[in-house]
């Protein structure tokens, strides 16, 4: 809890390298949005307010939302109803200023990239076609891979790396857009401990510089603690609100439902972690 | 040495064939590439085949080929998108689809010319010897339309091969760029076709470009190594097919399949020899 302290306080005054902005001015807005896909809303009724240096955190099973939603915030998915404005205009049309980090990558095995061009990929949107990626690119694209720990990777091909070193090095090519809103889905799957610690260490650093983050995990406990918004989601809005207020076991239980009602052992670890006894459970915990 | 440099100097229609072979090496190199990391190898292969009734009505009628090959191009790929669109049919089958439509339609067409075995023939594997002067100015502009696409398009393109999804959100618009690769394959099976023949372009188009695959780790140098295989592969054909009197075209592709093969066993065996000691440390 007190690295979000820290997040908040500094983001409220350390806002250096973005495009100074009114406090009033919401980076991302969303006003009884509906989301899917044509002939299929997966999401109803969606508001919320993300303000510069904000990180909001989505929590949900699969299949609950959350990718759909940030498919949507970076205009992927055409919204099916309602309004949703990023930086105050349709979503995609600020490709400069936001860097999203996919679920999946559709790279596969035959890429032949090295980790330090997938990075610098990350300078694409500010470039465009024709910009040049000069000295100064370079030293961010680097600046990147040692935040998340595999500069010296650089040069190695992307196929030689294992699942976590490869997330790693999707996460640095987020990191390289120094971009003011990063939209990130499920960014810790396949990291282990150590590079956990250097994303969280990465994300808290991009909140400082004033970025503000919409990222959707599984991680209760370190990642959704560490953002200001939580909001809860299992193919409607269970529930939006400080982490605190939100992350509380009646409402993770309708937001995993069976999974976790299923689960003895892990719904014993939640009692732990939140110290409140679930609803309607009354084992003895394990 | 003379025998592996008289044949071009001695004879001009090896030289033409050998300049025509590099420029198709050229243009299969770049496209090929970006076939192969798009996963595009079918609709190269329907685009190759689906010229085909476009350049039988062109003899049928005399017009230029080509003509009648880039309106066989464009028919295929409206086809493609059309159904893709208008259906919930993935793409594979709508290319399935186009792809053997066009091609039967093209041997019909051709069934009706006197000469069908033969007409048949230089479209499926090519003319390389009857290349003529204008016919490699043509093939010289459309190496410089694709190499110029190719430069001006490397961002979105290696975008679009690692994830399309992020080349959007870059700002890079998928549709666009998707049909501009394409329109820079099309290019370069319409004007390959007379030199290699539209059966045998494809072999062009992803041999190299699959050997380059296997050892470069970075898509210049994929790049580089098609253009190597690619015109290694037309020398030494034409030069097959000048000392054993065997067909041109189909040497030229036979070449760069057996170059791949080479590649990827010499490959696996290095990677067995690198792997082996590593077993040993493990276990």
């Amino acid at each position: 809890m007190d690295s979000q302290k820290n997040a908040v306080s500094l983001s409220t005054v350390g806002v250096q390298s973005l495009t100074p902005s009114t406090d009033d001015v919401f980076f991302v807005e969303a006003k009884q949005l509906n989301i899917g896909y044509p002939n299929e809303v997966v999401v109803a009724d969606i508001r919320f307010e993300l303000r510069q240096g904000k990180a909001l955190a989505l929590i949900g099973t699969n299949g609950s939302g959350k990718s759909t939603l940030l498919k949507t915030i970076v205009g992927l998915l055409s919204p099916l109803g309602g309004k949703i404005s990023v930086f105050g205009t349709h979503p995609g049309n600020n490709p400069r200023r936001i860097a999203y980090l996919g679920q999946f990558h559709a790279s596969g095995f035959i890429l032949p990239l090295r980790a330090v061009d997938v990075v610098r990929m990350g300078r694409f949107p500010l470039r465009g076609l024709w910009g040049r990626i000069g000295r100064q690119d370079d030293e961010i694209v680097l600046s990147a891979m040692r935040t998340m720990g595999i500069e010296k990777l650089m040069d190695s091909p992307l196929w030689s790396l294992s699942g976590g070193q490869q997330q790693r090095t999707y996460i640095a090519q987020v990191l390289a857009h120094q971009a003011d809103l990063l939209i990130l889905d499920e960014p810790t799957s396949g990291l282990d401990a150590g590079g956990r610690e250097l994303y969280l260490q990465a994300i808290n650093d991009e909140l400082r510089r004033g970025a503000s983050i919409i990222v959707a995990t599984h991680d209760i406990q370190e990642e959704a603690a560490l953002c200001h918004q939580v909001m809860l989601l299992a193919r409607k809005v269970v529930a939006m609100g400080a982490p605190q207020d939100v992350l509380t076991p009646g409402a993770l239980l309708e937001t995993f439902g069976i999974v976790i009602t299923g689960d003895k052992k892990r719904l014993a670890v939640l009692e732990d972690r939140h110290g409140h006894d679930l609803p309607g459970l009354n084992e003895p915990k394990h | 040495m003379d025998l592996l440099v008289t044949p071009f100097s001695s004879n001009g229609f090896m030289l033409q064939a050998l300049i025509a072979g590099s420029l198709v090496s050229i243009a299969c190199a770049i496209a090929g590439t970006f076939v192969i990391l798009r996963g595009l190898a079918f609709i190269g292969d329907a685009l190759a085949h689906g010229v085909l009734p476009g350049i039988a009505v062109a003899i049928l009628v005399g017009f230029p080929g080509i003509i009648g090959a880039a309106i066989g191009a464009a028919f295929m790929i409206g086809g493609i998108t059309l159904i893709t669109q208008r259906s919930r049919l993935s793409s594979d089958t709508a290319i399935g689809l186009l792809f053997i439509g066009m091609l039967s339609l093209g041997v019909v067409i051709v069934s009706r010319s006197n000469s069908f075995s033969g007409d048949l023939i230089r479209i499926l594997f090519g003319e390389i010897f009857g290349i003529g002067i204008p016919s490699i100015l043509i093939q010289l502009v459309a190496t410089v339309v694709i190499v110029v696409i190719a430069v001006i398009c490397a961002r979105p393109f290696l975008l679009l091969s690692f994830d399309p999804e992020q080349a959007e959100v870059a700002g890079f618009s998928v549709r666009l760029y998707h049909n501009v690769m394409l329109f820079m394959i099309a290019i370069t099976v319409i004007v390959s076709f007379q030199t290699v023949g539209t059966l045998l372009v494809f072999g062009l188009l992803i041999a190299p470009a699959g050997a380059g695959a296997l050892l470069a780790r970075r898509i210049e140098a994929m790049m580089a190594w098609a253009l190597v295989f690619g015109i290694l592969s037309v020398y030494s054909g034409l030069l097959i097919s000048y000392y054993f009197d065997l067909a041109a075209g189909a040497s030229i592709i036979m070449v760069t399949v057996v170059i791949f093969f080479i590649v990827f066993i010499v490959k696996n065996i290095r990677h067995h020899r690198v792997a082996y000691p590593r077993e040993l440390t493990h276990g």
